[in-house]
């Protein structure tokens, strides 16, 4: 069982240090979950579990996570929008935890949107 | 809303969507006088009395400055995390309070009897945690556990958990990293199950909790 300590905090620290990527804004993707409370009921937070897992499993700093409210898709809950820099926004809906783990090896670290969840391609400007 | 760490994490998206700062969560486990009560407390712009009157309306969102001319958006939406929330306390022979201040923030209060059949587990609260730290991490959030064993168990348990305090330990090191959010899941869940085992509330409420 884990347990938060001052020395894990310390290696964490060491670690990101050596690498840090993202302090300066040049980061690979941004996901942003959909997280109103028509998601929270659908599933969102154990979609943005099982991605901040991915990351972490595959020491990953270089993307960035966060949440927004409710995408007017509410019975296409969860949601997430993936934001490859450079590229046009995916919208993917009705995630659960292997589909994002999915969409995270194949799109975000790989570049091919998985088209079978996605919901609108490059229309960012609908939410 | 499966459980009522759902319930926490929905409601503290609203403190964000009010433009809250600090986000103060209190969860109290009180098998002994059959209760179990959670608030959420914020420093976000709070409501009026008239929007305050209506949040516990189902269909009633309200969008504020946002939507001056009443959009689509503000149309087609409805608010049914507050209602949701107040039903299941309500259903469980539990209490529901709304206390809001203009400019000054808004509490958030929900009671449940312990034992009522239909009251809901806590669930997976640390990754309510991780949701809220890692959707807004600038955000302050600090969590309150309390477990009282009531006279059966003889014992009680307090935790606490403050991101700033975190922040702190942490440096220049972003609290949103991957393992760190992973950490603080895993070690605000661990808590839980130490809170448990030391007032045995588990077993009494055959693992309902
Ligand atoms: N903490 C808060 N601070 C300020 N206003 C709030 C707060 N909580 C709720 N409100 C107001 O009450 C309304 C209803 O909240 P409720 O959670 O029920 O629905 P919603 O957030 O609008 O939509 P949904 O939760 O369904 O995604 C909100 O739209 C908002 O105007
Ligand atoms: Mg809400």
């Amino acid at each position: 069982m884990q347990r938060l300590t001052i020395d894990d905090l310390k290696k964490i620290k060491e670690r990101y240090e050596a690498t840090f990527t993202l302090r300066h804004g040049n980061h690979r993707a941004r996901v942003i979950i959909h997280m109103g409370t028509c998601g929270i009921s659908a599933g969102a937070r154990t979609v943005m579990s099982a991605l901040v897992e991915a990351l972490a499993e595959n020491d990953v700093k270089d993307v960035i996570v966060t949440a927004s409210g409710c995408a007017g898709f509410c019975s296409k809950e969860p949601m997430a929008t993936v934001e490859i820099t450079g590229q046009a926004p995916v919208k993917y809906c009705q995630l659960d935890a292997v589909k994002i783990k999915r969409i995270f090896t194949e799109h975000i670290m790989g570049g091919d949107a998985v088209q079978e969840y996605a919901l609108v391609m490059g229309s960012e400007n609908s939410y | 809303m499966e459980d009522l760490s759902l319930h926490i994490l929905d409601i503290a998206e609203n403190s964000i969507n009010a433009g809250a700062t600090k986000i103060v969560i209190r969860i109290a486990e009180d098998p002994g006088s059959d209760n179990y009560s959670l608030s959420v407390e914020d420093n976000g712009h709070g409501m009026d009395g008239g929007v305050l009157l209506k949040a516990e309306d189902p269909f009633f969102t309200y969008d504020g400055d946002k939507n001056k001319s009443k959009s689509k958006k503000q149309k087609k939406r409805f608010g049914l995390g507050i209602p949701l929330l107040k039903q299941a306390a309500t259903e469980c022979g539990g209490e529901f309070r709304l206390d809001s201040e203009p400019g000054k923030g808004t509490t958030l209060f929900a009671s449940f009897r312990f034992g009522h059949i239909d009251r809901k587990p806590l669930g997976n609260i640390g990754a309510t945690m991780l949701s809220m730290m890692c959707g807004h991490p600038e955000i302050r959030y600090v969590l309150f556990y309390d477990i009282n064993g009531g006279p059966a168990s003889g014992s009680s348990f307090h935790y606490g958990f403050d991101s700033d305090a975190l922040k702190e330990a942490l440096g220049e090191t972003p609290v949103n990293l991957p393992e760190i959010l992973l950490m603080v899941r895993d070690a605000i869940n661990t808590a839980v199950m130490e809170g448990r085992d030391q007032t045995k509330t588990a077993i009494k409420s055959h693992n309902r909790v």
